[in-house]
């Protein structure tokens, strides 16, 4: 069942236990107990809001940048990964295959806000061996959802 | 005169009393509508992708009347591997314009004139029209809640004549979400055999069982021979406006309605059957996904309408449910009329569907969560107010 309950909820976390209940054909007892059973081991980290920041007047840019790094022994790339993304700029950070080592995605208010952080921050760690910064000019799609206007029912009203 | 042109059996054609009612909901706006019956979701993204290939490579011509042979090899395979019913796609497939086009072959082929074509009712609306056009009689099996909306060996035995030629299978059934299951077709084989009666099988729904996988009455000891299976690609992979569908049976019959098929359609659309060949071969996956969330829905909105109070039994198939208005003293038409007029909320009237549909609506849930909950708030706003206008409370 938690299977199930993870689908729907990673597409609408807003939806209520009850309704959950009835969808799965569980008690709500059931399912409120197993939702709180992954929050507690953390397979559900958190509740996530999908915001088109366009839409408002705050200033926002995202930023992509290629990180290469010395890996250090015994603990490979994680401590360097996680001196990186205690910054709260930093909102996601990867390990990589391939031409470099980490993907670090950063927001900011503007592009030198941005430029700021790599060149006083990110550029000068230790093990940062190169940075190459990509701005994101347009967001088309994000954790499954389309930007812009909902596409309209095309269908009749009524059709046998 | 002009009308002296048309000819008797077109005439004989009822036009459908909710015709008007249907005019009504296509003019508002802002309505909420169940009243659809195919899928809310788009042709899975790689079949569409496969059509727009199809087109660069140029696919534009005729293809061979019965339908590409690739398609009619990934339907066999299929039908054997979903169905265990075995076809061979040389002469035992036909495709066809949508399952429609493959009802109206099967009933021409095979009806004379004055010959009886049982229909369980309710049921899908082109069943009795395509008869009268054959010169038919359309012979209504009434169903009612009792059986679920099954046929019962009984049921059939008492409607069958001397005449009566063919037999309707519409199950999973639009508009009661009604299934047959393997004991319940037992059930009907073992009247039929006693008969010279050919079955037309409208499976279209199969991909669409809750609970239980579909069974094809052609699997049924006895049956494969006198059963015509029809299915498409509309309701499982989501390509209504494709038209693309089946037909599969027995090397006489479907030579038959081949003879029909190529000199007044040709073949079916050649983009849409590359198109249903990647379906067929990549889009199991897709139509897992739908049925899975198609079930989720299922569950709500039953469970919206047994909260309201109204009776509504469990659909096991399609995208239907059929809850029961006789509680509030209306009839099914006055029921929708004044619940689109009021409400804004287009559902089907039941008796749409057949005259044992009285006292019933059809609601889709091919539509999103979000608009189910707002149908449900809504159509439970007006039942509470039906209930204390009527003292019903």
């Amino acid at each position: 069942m938690h299977q199930k309950i993870l689908e729907i909820l990673e597409k609408d976390s807003r939806i209520s236990v009850e309704q959950l209940a009835v969808m799965l054909g569980a008690s709500e007892e059931e399912v409120a107990a197993e939702i709180k059973k992954l929050e507690a081991n953390r397979t559900i980290l958190g509740y996530h809001t999908m915001i088109d920041w366009e839409k408002t007047k705050r200033e926002l840019v995202t930023a992509l940048i290629e990180v290469k790094v010395t890996p250090q022994r015994g603990i490979g790339f994680d401590k360097i990964a996680e001196r990186i993304y205690q910054f709260p700029e930093v909102t996601a950070v990867y390990l990589m295959s391939g031409g470099f080592d980490l993907t670090v995605v950063v927001e900011g208010k503007s592009m030198k806000d941005v430029a700021l952080f790599v060149s006083q921050r990110l550029a000068p760690m230790e093990s940062v061996l190169s940075c190459a910064t990509h701005f994101v000019l347009k967001k088309y799609k994000e954790h499954g959802f389309v930007y812009g206007p909902e596409e309209k029912d095309q269908r009749a009203a009524i059709w046998l | 005169m002009i009308e002296s042109f048309i000819n008797e059996r077109v005439k004989g054609i009822k036009p459908s009393g909710i015709r008007r009612f249907f005019d009504i909901a296509a003019q508002m706006e802002d309505v909420i509508s169940l009243g659809v019956g195919e899928p809310d979701f788009t042709t899975p993204w790689h079949v569409r992708e496969e059509a727009i290939y199809a087109l660069e490579k140029g696919r534009t011509t005729y293809t061979s009347n019965s339908g590409l042979f690739e398609l009619r090899q990934e339907i066999s395979r299929y039908l054997e591997e979903r169905y265990q019913i075995k076809y061979r796609p040389q002469d035992q497939i036909l495709v066809t314009v949508g399952a429609s086009e493959a009802i109206d072959l099967a009933i021409r082929a095979v009806i004379q004139p004055g010959d009886e074509v049982l229909i369980p009712e309710p049921s899908y609306v082109s069943y009795s029209p395509c008869v009268i056009l054959a010169g038919g009689v359309p012979v209504p099996i009434p169903t009612s809640e009792k059986t679920e909306f099954r046929i019962t060996g009984e049921d059939l035995a008492s409607c069958i004549t001397e005449r009566t030629r063919v037999v309707v299978l519409p199950y999973p059934n639009n508009p009661t979400g009604a299934i047959m299951e393997r004991h319940n077709l037992e059930d009907i084989a073992q009247v039929l055999r006693e008969h010279n009666i050919l079955i037309v099988s409208d499976e279209i729904y199969s991909e669409l069982t809750y609970g239980t996988k579909h069974v094809s009455i052609a699997s049924i000891e006895g049956m494969y021979e006198r059963t015509l299976v029809i299915n498409g690609f509309s309701k499982s992979f989501a390509m209504t406006g494709w038209r693309l569908g089946y037909v599969a049976g027995h090397p006489a019959l479907i030579a038959a309605l081949t003879k029909i098929h190529q000199f007044t359609i040709m073949c079916a659309p050649t983009v849409s059957q590359y198109a249903a060949v990647e379906a067929l071969r990549n889009g199991l996956e897709s139509v897992t996904k739908m049925h899975e969330e198609y079930d989720l829905r299922r569950r709500f909105l039953v469970h919206g309408f047994r909260k309201m109070g109204l009776e509504c039994f469990e659909p096991k198939g399609a995208f239907y449910v059929f809850p029961s208005i006789k509680g509030l003293g209306m009839s099914s038409e006055e029921f929708c009329d004044r619940l689109l007029r009021e409400e804004r909320v287009a559902v089907v009237p039941g008796n749409a569907f057949g005259d044992s549909g009285e006292g019933y609506i059809r609601c889709s849930y091919a539509y999103s969560l979000k608009n189910l909950e707002a149908a449900l708030e809504r159509i439970g706003r007006f039942v509470k107010k039906v209930r204390k206008e009527k003292n019903l409370e």
